[in-house]
């Protein structure tokens, strides 16, 4: 087992969800289906989508379960934009933040490569959270072209936390979308509280199974569907209830919330620790963002390439990562950091460690340890590079 | 790992052999397509999947190593700089001497590794001459040839796992491991114009300049639309319409950058008895200068070894072929055997 820092990639699934999963997982039955069989399924369903909605401040019915995250997030953007514009032509404008994940990134990408979107990004501040002077301006300025607003709630990579009821109170009848998967479980998340529109949540983020997740879509809201078919989830996301997935979802969120408030004590002052040792012994590293979430720890370290160093910290079973992957393998600069004002130089030396659930001091120590012989390695074959 | 058959059996003797192995795919092209189609060209980003696949079910680490800028600046603007001055690369060679063993090479060694294997077809071995490269077993498929521009520190680093086996037992050896590139086929032609089409390739990149093909006492016989799509020794494809006296078939003789001349003339115009080759590489011991050896010569890969004496002094080599060769274009590499054991070799700049 490695030491294991790439939490915000996804995290060990968590016992009370495996055992839900068990357990649902032997009993046959559609939840759409008429018969006993089926209705016992829905039950199950429907049980863990109420659990769910009191545990993240919505109304049952606000819940529409996808596939992943990223489908949440597509059905969010393509749903919202194409409603919009069905409604009023004119409104074509996206407003997003230049540090969105990909799984909104490319759908607004998408849209305005073969629908005639215009894709704006707010930029962020050396902190990473969004210049909200930007936005009020934006919106007063162009408030009939907007279809929708996209803003993270916090950022995989420098774990940045986004002011999103601000957001909310300056945009008036647009609709506000956030992807909060990495915030469930981890810091405060209230649907309602926050007066968003529409959210989208991850199982596996959370200690839940790989495969389920949802979009929180504002009751009385009909946007337009990615997914035809049967009917499921008021007709905006059709296909077959992953029930055992879905009620192991709920079971995995409850627990993590039951310890949210301990372990974001534990698992910050651990970020703390490792940041502090890490710029003692490795002096020019210096640290991207302010994480608001407990565990991201952003480093630069100047003259080396993540790749290299990746390849090294894996050599010494520690898992940790770096930028955005893209589908050739090859790392290209992180957008994040980027939008930060790094420069490319910097944006690929950067690592990104996630603590999580697993994380100990003694891992804490064994990668202080070995991070410098690994930083000086990785800066000898940067410096063969001609 | 390219994703290919002999690389994925080569990570996976490596480890029979009690090696520390780590799987690694180079990225040579900063647009790669999607998927293979065919035999032509690599490496698709199918190719980096099925490369990642091998490491996977071998059980050694994978990663993917971006080297498209070197690549480009030391195999792909050399491939296009030596055609627009008349000459005839091969860029396996220079990528070779460059990138896989040399800027992997490097890059390896600075992260604490010991060497680089590959699966190419050749042998290594501890004589009292050292550590020598020997022509692989399987004389079909023997690669000795683009490796030659090694020299010996950087053959000291270099694994050649394949030497001692035939492509067929290759492939059986694969399947066996339960890996499912045993069927894919082999890729030839060179990696980076995957539509085979050298020509239309290079006719993008370096224009299409018309200019005069002639015979030996300067007469026009046509035009060409670009010296870099004729190669010494071709017969076909000449585009001329005035056949020569005699009915013989014409063939490219030289090829005249500066005046963007083609030359022809008939078979013995083009034979070859004597080579000099520049910027000699020694894959072992350097033998000594201005001193004459008998040994193998061989201009093309699976080129046949034509007897020869040969010398060197001042970093090139001089080669007097036993029995003529015909059509050997510079820029070639000229590889010295001695019986099957590589020697060195050389860029052909003169011939005679």
């Amino acid at each position: 087992m490695s030491i294991y820092l790439d939490h915000a990639a996804t995290v060990p699934m968590v016992d009370e969800a495996a055992q839900a999963l068990t357990a649902q997982m032997r009993i046959v039955g559609n939840a759409s289906s008429l018969h006993s069989d089926g209705r016992a399924v829905r039950k199950a369903v429907e049980d863990a989508r109420m659990s769910l909605a009191d545990m993240v401040g919505c109304e049952p019915s606000e819940i529409i379960f996808t596939g992943t995250g990223t489908e949440a997030d597509n059905l969010a953007i393509k749903g919202f934009y194409w409603k919009a514009v069905a409604a009023h032509p004119a409104r074509t404008t996206i407003l997003s933040s230049a540090i969105e994940h990909h799984a909104v990134k490319d759908p607004i990408e998408w849209l305005v490569e073969h629908e005639g979107a215009t894709s704006i990004e707010i930029p962020v501040l050396a902190n990473g959270e969004i210049d909200l002077e930007f936005v009020r301006n934006y919106i007063a300025a162009n408030k009939d072209s907007i279809a929708l607003i996209s803003v993270m709630h916090s950022n995989n990579e420098i774990g940045s936390v986004q002011p999103i009821k601000a957001i909310v109170e300056m945009a008036g009848d647009i609709p506000v979308h956030t992807d909060a998967v990495q915030s469930l479980g981890k810091i405060d998340f209230d649907f309602a509280e926050l007066g968003i529109t529409a959210a989208t949540i991850s199982s596996h983020k959370v200690g839940g199974p790989l495969g389920v997740a949802a979009l929180i879509l504002k009751r009385g809201l009909d946007i337009t569907p990615v997914t035809h078919g049967g009917g499921q989830e008021r007709d905006v996301r059709s296909g077959t209830f992953n029930a055992p997935s879905i009620v192991a979802f709920a079971a995995a969120t409850r627990a993590a919330l039951s310890k949210k408030d301990s372990e974001f004590t534990r698992i910050q002052s651990l970020r703390e620790i490792a940041a502090t040792r890490i710029l003692a012994a490795i002096p020019d590293a210096t640290i991207n963002g302010v994480a608001g979430l407990p565990g991201i720890l952003n480093i630069s370290f100047p003259n080396t390439e993540s790749e290299a160093l990746l390849l090294l910290l894996d050599s010494e079973g520690i898992s940790a990562s770096a930028g955005s992957a893209c589908s050739a393998g090859v790392s290209r600069p992180s957008h994040v950091l980027l939008a930060l004002g790094r420069t490319e130089a910097e944006a690929m030396s950067s690592l990104r460690f996630s603590l999580g659930s697993t994380t100990t001091q003694s891992e804490i120590d064994r990668l202080v340890e070995v991070l410098p012989s690994v930083v000086e390695r990785a800066r000898a074959a940067f410096s063969v590079k001609k | 790992m390219s994703g290919g058959v002999d690389s994925a059996v080569a990570a996976a003797r490596m480890v029979d052999a009690g090696h520390e192995v780590v799987g690694v795919h180079l990225a040579l092209s900063s647009n790669p397509q999607k998927y293979r189609s065919g035999a032509r060209g690599c490496c698709t980003i199918e190719d980096s999947h099925d490369a990642r696949r091998a490491a996977d079910v071998i059980g050694i680490p994978f990663y993917i190593w971006d080297m498209a800028e070197e690549f480009h600046e030391g195999v792909v603007e050399n491939f296009m700089a030596e055609y627009a001055i008349g000459r005839t690369p091969n860029p396996c060679l220079r990528c070779n001497e460059k990138i896989k063993f040399a800027a992997v090479m490097e890059r390896a060694k600075a992260l604490g590794f010991d060497g680089v294997a590959t699966g190419h077809y050749a042998q290594m071995h501890e004589t009292e001459l050292g550590r020598v490269m020997y022509r692989a077993v399987d004389p079909g498929k023997d690669q000795s040839y683009v490796l030659a521009v090694l020299n010996t520190d950087q053959l000291a680093g270099a694994h050649f796992p394949l030497g001692d086996i035939v492509k067929d037992d290759v492939r059986k050896e694969a399947k066996a491991r339960g890996l499912y590139v045993a069927n894919k086929p082999d890729s030839h032609d060179i990696c980076f114009v995957p539509s085979g089409d050298n020509a239309g390739w290079l006719r993008d990149r370096l224009g299409s300049d018309v200019g005069p093909i002639v015979d030996e006492d300067g007469t026009k016989l046509g035009e060409h639309k670009g010296a870099y799509t004729y190669t010494i020794g071709q017969r076909k494809g000449l585009g001329i319409t005035i056949p020569a006296a005699g009915g013989e078939p014409r063939y490219v003789l030289k090829i005249e950058p500066k005046t963007n001349t083609v030359v022809v003339g008939n078979h013995e115009a083009l034979a070859v008895s004597g080579i000099t080759g520049e910027k000699a590489i020694w894959c072992g011991p350097v033998p000594a200068e201005s001193t004459e050896y008998r040994g193998f010569a061989q201009v093309r890969a699976h080129g046949t070894p034509l007897p020869c004496t040969y010398s060197h002094q001042g970093g090139n080599i001089s080669v007097a072929l036993d029995a003529p060769l015909f059509g050997l274009a510079t820029g070639q590499g000229l590889v010295i055997y001695d019986g099957d054991r590589v020697v060195g070799s050389a860029t052909v700049c003169a011939t005679e």
